[in-house]
């Protein structure tokens, strides 16, 4: 039996589907979702979300931060910023990610920071690498 | 002259329908607009619930509430209301109703012997507390017809960080319930602390609760899942706003266009008695001269250009006095 998947963020549901497989990223570090996984509930990490889509094929989403929650082969993952790879501007992407680089050399400030691990994200999630 | 009434009551007929016409634009703006409002609150609605549900399985697994967000305060002291208006008027009720829900509330609060803070969303609240000398703690505007999270999001972080410094002590949110098309109601709900009664209430009916494992430990998710659960709420209460915004103004505007209909038909009728009317005046007048001149037939010198004039306009009359 496959994974029933949700992504959802506030303005609406980004993703739902069935899937073999779900990898995110949370505090702690990589998890990955199969069939049968005991209940789970975890706080996300900046990182990608990777669901391995039945029949083959992969969705990738950058998430900022959100929830994770599983049970009974439901995987819920609520988060206030996320982008699904084929809605990410690579362009503006790399941009920001410049940007974020800049101030991050120029002063050791946590915000630029945190926006150039956004701006990575991103990237990874979008370019496929 | 017979004609000035007449053209005075067409330039009337003139701007009222061309005030139809704006406010016919409008009301089938607003129309469009509530469709994808409504659209909006109902896409954002799976996320609060599966939130809840969340905090709901946390609570059951038995995480403290030790966040400040639920807290409520022995002593309160200083009450706070955000009111949700929209930017723009032209909505019939919509703005006043809310506003004076939110006094309510402020004059309340003054009378219990608290202080009062105060938030606007959007820019008629604002104009409204800042006319009547009302102190505004923080105002947001420019997004009232389409609220995004990022806003939801500043106005929460503003309200968190007072309520959790201590200078609010309690927060209540004053907007407008969408209930259908044709209901909308001004509401003041309570925003903070947040409501842990009705999570831990949903909690005892619920069935026996799987064994979660959790990473990291049950509170800390929780810490973290409260704030994003006061975005939540309170960019549901927005998009609310919007909706009833919308079908006020679809609403105002299609009894304003009606109004400007009847209104043309009314001076429409004025003005064609007035036509009629000024033209029996020149008949008569006519009648009245060439009834005149043929009395006075015999010498009609002095009135040869007018005596031409009629011969145009009633010629049969005339034919037999002219031979």
């Amino acid at each position: 039996m496959p994974l029933r998947v949700e992504l959802v963020s506030p303005e609406r549901i980004l993703f739902s589907g069935e899937a073999e497989m779900v990898i995110a990223r949370t505090a702690g570090g990589d998890i990955a979702f199969l069939t049968g996984h005991a209940p789970f509930l975890g706080a996300l990490g900046i990182g990608a979300v990777r669901i391995q889509k039945v029949g083959g094929g992969e969705e990738q989403a950058a998430v900022h931060g959100g929830f994770v929650e599983v049970k009974d082969d439901r995987v819920i993952i609520l988060s206030d910023v996320a982008e699904l790879a084929s809605q990410i501007d690579v362009a503006r992407a790399r941009r920001a990610a410049d940007e974020a680089e800049r101030r991050v050399r120029a002063g050791d400030d946590a915000e630029a920071e945190a926006a150039l691990r956004r701006a990575h994200v991103r990237v990874t999630v979008a370019t496929g690498s | 002259m017979a004609g000035g009434k007449e053209r005075v009551l067409k330039r009337r007929i003139k701007s009222v329908q061309s005030t139809k016409k704006i406010t016919k634009a409008m009301e089938l703006i607003a129309a469009s607009r509530i469709v994808k409002a409504q659209q909006r609150v109902a896409a954002a609605r799976p996320y609060t619930e599966q939130i809840t549900e969340v905090i709901r399985n946390l609570a059951a697994a038995g995480a403290g509430s030790s966040s400040p967000l639920l807290q409520p305060r022995e002593q309160v002291r200083k009450v706070a209301v955000v009111v949700v208006t929209g930017d723009r008027g032209l909505a019939g009720a919509y703005n006043s109703n809310v506003i004076r829900a939110a006094e309510r509330s402020i004059v309340a609060t003054r009378d219990a012997g608290k202080e009062y803070g105060l938030v606007t969303v959007g820019r008629k609240a604002a104009g409204y507390f800042r006319f009547r000398g009302f102190k505004i703690d923080a105002s947001f505007s420019g997004f009232s017809d389409q609220p995004s999270y990022e806003d939801a999001r500043q106005i929460a972080a503003f309200v968190t960080e007072q309520f959790e410094s201590g200078e609010y002590d309690q927060v209540e949110l004053a907007f407008t319930q969408f209930l259908s098309m044709g209901t909308q109601r001004a509401v003041v709900r309570r925003f903070m602390p947040l409501d842990a009664e009705a999570i831990t209430d949903a909690t005892k009916g619920d069935g026996p609760k799987a064994d979660y494992e959790f990473e990291p430990s049950p509170n800390e998710i929780l810490n973290r899942l409260l704030p994003r659960y006061a975005e939540a709420r309170l960019f549901a209460a927005l998009l609310e706003a919007a909706a009833s915004e919308h079908a006020a103004r679809q609403r105002a505007m299609k009894s304003a266009t009606d109004n400007a209909e009847e209104l043309i038909t009314k001076l429409t009728r004025v003005m064609n008695r007035a036509r009629q009317d000024s033209i029996t005046t020149e008949i008569m007048e006519i009648v009245g001269g060439a009834e005149a001149l043929a009395q006075d037939q015999s010498g009609p010198g002095e009135l040869m250009i007018d005596h031409t004039f009629w011969s145009h306009i009633t010629p049969h009359k005339f034919d037999h006095h002219a031979h």
